[in-house]
């Protein structure tokens, strides 16, 4: 058995790491807050986005030289994952999930006979995936020295993109990251960032009785050719900033659960401990009752 | 006076939102004023201030590093790439921002034509910046 300093020890070393737990999980609400709140603010751009390109994707969709990025190569052979995780750890299972989601994705494209290339953004997806699919790494990206993620971060990572369609190295990309349900809820999940998935138009018209008839400056395609790079830019920044929000949040329920369960484990070893020292103080009293009856 | 709904928005915020007479906007083919009841338009915009007027008097000076607008006979939607309100605006992050662009396009020569078009964008769009912060 344990001796009475020994349990001491483990529950002084317990209640210390049930402090900073606690301390992790305040903090983890606090950012979660503001990273909800930086999501809701970047709403309304990507509503009226989508809004723009409903109208222009109806005008140009047919034509056969509509830009790259909204009909693909025509070719579905070589696929770029683009895997969204968090900077750090201590956030439960949200890292791993994502990392399962591709390590899937991966293996599923792969048995196709597709040729996968893997773009990671986060450390932590990076050193997950890492060891199996190294060889199909063609970047990582990290932002563990940049305090706030803001549109700069998305837009620098769309024109990568860009540029690697540009010269051919991809038919198709997919995006995988965690998506924001609530709170105690993240997703992992895929989206299609190119080709263009796009909103359909079938709002805009019959509110406003007749279909708009747009005029456009310039032209349609070129107008189109300018919108999709920005679209592409819009929708890695809301996967962004999922993903942070959802890490906090994930967060916030690991140190929930850590400091919960340290609250269990200092009970426990508290008991323990009375009961040794009881214990101790029998086994003396038995000694020295004993000792003077032999007297 | 008649007026429509206008909104700007950037990405990481909506900036405006509300019914004014007259905005003017810095359309790519020249600076366009729009009044209630436009045509419809979509037109892609470039570096440059939107100028908006409200009960007769200008009252509001944005800057925008390109973007896009729609336009609709009862509201205009700006899309800006990046907006501040011109009486904000830095001279000397202006002025940096022209170095850059200079040098950016500078480094662009031997690209190809479409890369050095969008560095020439960026520069004039810069310069567009500058003049918006001395005339403020």
């Amino acid at each position: 058995m344990a001796s009475l300093k020994d349990l001491r020890g483990r529950i002084n070393s317990v209640k210390s790491t049930r402090k900073i737990t606690q301390a992790m999980k305040m903090v983890a609400a606090a950012k979660l807050r503001r990273a909800q709140a930086q999501a809701e603010a970047a709403r309304p751009y990507a509503q009226r986005m989508e809004r723009m390109l409903a109208s222009l994707g109806a005008a140009v969709a047919d034509s056969p030289d509509a830009p790259r990025m909204l009909i693909g190569t025509g070719r579905d052979q070589v696929h770029l994952l683009v895997v969204v995780t968090a900077e750090r750890g201590l956030s439960g299972p949200f890292n791993t999930n994502a990392g399962r989601f591709a390590r899937a994705r991966i293996r599923a494209l792969e048995a196709e006979g597709k040729t996968v290339k893997v773009l990671t953004v986060g450390r932590k997806g990076a050193t997950y995936l890492k060891r199996e699919f190294g060889s199909r790494f063609i970047g990582e990206i990290s932002y563990h020295n940049v305090k706030r993620i803001g549109f700069e971060q998305a837009d620098e990572l769309a024109t990568r993109i860009t540029a690697m369609l540009e010269a051919g190295e991809f038919d198709v990309c997919t995006l995988i990251y965690n998506r924001f349900q609530s709170v105690i809820s993240q997703v992992a999940s895929e989206q299609r960032l190119i080709p263009a998935a796009l909103p359909a138009n079938d709002t805009a018209a019959p509110t406003e009785g007749l279909p708009a008839l747009y005029e456009y400056e310039p032209g349609e395609e070129e107008l189109l050719a300018a919108l999709l790079p920005k679209n592409l830019a819009i929708q890695i920044y809301r996967a962004l900033l999922e993903n942070a929000a959802g890490f906090y949040g994930s967060q916030m329920t690991a140190m929930d659960n850590a400091t919960r369960n340290a609250g269990d484990m200092i009970n426990r070893l508290t008991l323990n401990y009375n009961r040794t020292r009881q214990a101790n103080i029998t086994k003396e009293l038995i000694e020295i009752i004993s000792g003077a009856e032999a007297v | 006076m008649a007026t429509f709904d206008l909104e700007l928005v950037s990405p990481e915020r909506l900036l405006l939102s509300r019914p004014v007479e007259m905005a003017v906007i810095p359309a790519v083919e020249g600076d366009m004023g729009v009044l209630p009841n436009h045509a419809p338009m979509i037109v892609a915009l470039k570096g440059g201030v939107i100028r908006v007027t409200e009960g007769g008097r200008e009252t509001e000076r944005l800057f925008i590093m390109g973007g896009f607008a729609e336009i609709t006979p009862t509201r205009v939607t700006v899309l800006a790439d990046e907006a501040t309100p011109v009486a904000t605006l830095s001279r000397a992050a202006a002025t940096q921002r022209v170095t850059e662009a200079e040098a950016a396009l500078a480094a662009a020569a031997n690209d190809a034509p479409e890369i050095r078009e969008k560095a020439m964008d960026r520069v004039m769009a810069a310069r567009a910046m500058q003049e918006a912060a001395q005339a403020a």
